[in-house]
């Protein structure tokens, strides 16, 4: 009992046992404010993949594509586990405003818009026809011209703030998409003669994923266009991946893993077919798997700042160890007293714990509120920032990023406690078990008062 | 002297201290015995090893050598958690310094033995009693209105007492007193003075270093010590 009231006094009564609270809640603000957003801007972006990519995708990097898509496709449409499935062109080429020198090179998506809507968010990411995707390739202004969806930074700036100046309708733009049909084999398709394809397509829409790199670099066509344009739809029609969404409640991992075993038995069934050597360089690979070097960037940035704030929480411990090492020296008197009356060492140990055990809580007590509160403010705070001083955390124009992350996580807030307490038993614990050695006599000599 | 009625037995206590290279010898074979309800006053000049030896006998010090025997039973062969309990339950201390915690009340730091030598939850179950005969001590030793005081707002007289009812809060059979009036003038020592005659006729065993010798006769036996030598 004496140790609850010893140490509730210590922290009440001497100044000192402030500061070490104070240092403690200051590293809690900290750690709770900037791994609140940059685990918030990691979801953030993880979700904006996931969304943009589906859960799976059967797909290769080769810019010749796959054949016998669509039976495998057909084939994944009647799996129970699966919700939709969307094949997909991929390829690169040129694209430039009719009439116009200046092209500019751009990453060309072929997609049926409603398949693909199904599997991954493609109809939320359009913003006239995000009601209607199936009309996604008809320009408002003539609905029987070719239509394509432009990635929005390609078509669009935004302001200081983030926000795109949209017209009411789209406006009437010609645009001439050029690409370079391939073989099968890798070949130039028109080698000798014209070695390109080109058409022209009309704005119909924009779409912002969020993800800087897609909406900045691709252009939505309609599947069949992009595959003519491609060279993939000759006798033996090929395509570039295939997107698929599976069922609420499918574990991912084993969802990929069914998927993977139907391309198994689906490569030997086409054993011998006509361009069948393109089906080994496919790879069946989650969204995570599939944009891995994106995401990688980041969460290694994730992992350079966890890091980095493992150095603050070392600094705290330096901290409260320095506090406590002055606090216990200044309390050997007590010690002495204590022992004197028959307090244990162990327990005199226990009751510098108690006290350390009391600052690691009400720091990050107020840590944690103080973090709170300003994390629920950050965004008016950046406005106000910006308004008053023109200061932005991230610029807008610049980074395809929204609010500012402001949602506290529960397990890292938890996990942020536990090593906060932590630090303070871990500083507190090597001076009070050195005081806690000493012999009474020596507490007490007149030359430790 | 029979045997049967010595509380306290010293024999042949060697203390040094280092100092620097060389080694101080404090205290060079020291024999002492104190029967039960003696009041015993160890005197010496400054430096004689008198503080030395009394905290030898309390076991708040180790000796380099020789036995400290509490009713017979020799105090160098208990355990640690013994020697905590033996110094909770056997002995009270009163030092010239006072040595109250500056953060528990007068009545606090009166009770701090009762709470030191019990779990929470015996604490529960005695703190009533504990409480009670905290406040009684007080009010025996003239500090009933002090008992919510903090140490510092109370006078060196005043300390002290607080400090004597501290030492019996867990009725020790032995007081241990280090030059209990060395800090205080000589009105309020000589009240102190008269706390110890009266715990001493109700029964109390008392061995108090001094080195004052008007102090000193106020005691039963005075024991005077020597370059470490009882003389």
């Amino acid at each position: 009992m004496y140790k609850f009231i010893l140490a509730i006094r210590y922290l009440v009564k001497r100044r000192i046992s402030w500061l070490a609270l104070v240092a403690v809640a200051l590293c809690v603000f900290i750690v709770i404010v900037v791994m609140t957003v940059m685990t918030g801007l990691v979801r953030d972006f993880k979700e904006k993949n996931h969304e943009f990519t589906g859960d799976c995708v059967v797909g290769t990097e080769s810019l010749t594509g796959f054949p016998y898509y669509e039976d495998f496709s057909k084939e994944l449409g009647e799996e129970d586990f699966i919700e939709a499935v969307s094949p997909v062109i991929k390829s690169y080429g040129l694209v430039s405003a009719a009439h116009s020198q200046r092209s500019i090179g751009v990453e060309i998506v072929g997609i049926d818009p409603v398949s693909f809507s199904r599997a991954t968010n493609f109809a939320q990411t359009l913003h006239y026809r995000s009601a209607n995707a199936a009309k996604a390739f008809e320009p408002e202004y003539d609905p029987n011209l070719p239509g394509c969806v432009l990635g929005i930074d390609l078509l669009l700036n935004r302001d200081a703030r983030g926000k795109y100046l949209f017209e009411p309708r789209p406006s009437r733009t010609a645009l001439e998409v050029t690409c370079f049909p391939l073989t099968a084999k890798g070949a130039l398709a028109k080698a000798g003669t014209d070695v390109v394809n080109t058409k022209t397509f009309y704005f119909s829409d924009v779409s912002q994923s969020g993800l800087a790199r897609v909406d900045s670099d691709v252009v939505y066509l309609p599947f069949e266009q992009a595959q003519v344009l491609c060279g993939m739809a000759g006798a033996v029609k090929r395509d570039g991946a295939i997107h698929i969404k599976f069922r609420p409640g499918m574990n991912l991992e084993r969802g990929c893993d069914k998927v993977r075993t139907m391309w198994q038995k689906f490569v030997e069934s086409k054993a011998g077919a006509e361009s069948a050597q393109l089906l080994k360089q496919v790879r069946v690979e989650s969204w995570k798997e599939y944009r891995r070097e994106t995401i990688a960037a980041m969460e290694k940035e994730q992992v350079i700042v966890t890091f980095m704030f493992a150095l603050v929480g070392l600094t705290t411990v330096f901290i409260v160890f320095v506090v406590f090492y002055m606090i216990v020296s200044h309390k050997s008197k007590d010690i002495g007293i204590l022992k004197s009356v028959g307090v244990s060492s162990g327990n005199v140990v226990g009751l510098f714990l108690y006290f350390a055990f009391l600052v690691g809580i009400f720091g990050s007590a107020l840590g944690t509120l103080s973090g709170w509160v300003f994390l629920k403010n950050i965004n008016g705070i950046e406005a106000w920032l910006y308004e008053h001083f023109g200061f932005q955390l991230w610029d807008r124009s610049i980074y395809a990023i929204g609010a500012i992350p402001d949602q506290i996580s529960a397990k890292v807030l938890a996990v942020i406690i536990i090593c906060a307490i932590a630090a303070c038993l871990a500083g507190a614990f090597l001076p009070s078990r050195r005081a806690s050695r000493m012999e009474p006599v020596e507490s007490l000599q007149v030359s430790q008062l | 002297m029979s045997n049967n009625n010595l509380i306290l037995e010293a024999e042949q206590i060697y203390k040094s201290y280092p100092m620097g290279l060389a080694k101080v010898e404090v205290l060079k074979g020291v024999d002492l015995a104190v029967r039960r309800g003696e009041f015993v006053a160890i005197v010496g000049a400054s430096g004689s090893g008198k503080s030395t030896l009394l905290h030898i006998l309390g076991v708040l010090d180790k000796p380099d050598s020789g036995v400290v025997k509490f009713d017979g039973q020799d105090l160098s062969r208990l355990g640690s958690s013994q020697l905590n309990k033996f110094r909770n339950k056997k002995v009270g201390f009163v030092f010239q310094f006072y040595h109250l915690l500056d953060e528990l009340t007068v009545l606090e730091n009166v009770f701090l033995p009762v709470m030191a030598g019990a779990s929470v939850i015996g604490w529960l179950g005695r703190s009533g009693w504990a409480k009670k005969r905290a406040k009684e001590l007080l009010e025996q030793l003239g500090l009933g209105k002090r008992a919510e005081h903090k140490p510092y707002q109370l006078s060196g007289g005043e300390r002290q007492r607080a400090a004597i009812a501290r030492a019996l809060m867990n009725e020790p059979e032995l007081l241990l007193a280090d030059e209990p009036t060395g800090n205080l003038d000589s009105v309020t020592g000589n009240g102190i003075l008269e706390v110890f005659e009266r715990l001493h006729r109700g029964g109390q065993t008392i061995v108090m270093v001094t080195h004052d010798e008007r102090v000193a006769k106020r005691a039963d036996r005075i024991i005077t010590l020597t370059d470490g030598k009882i003389a």
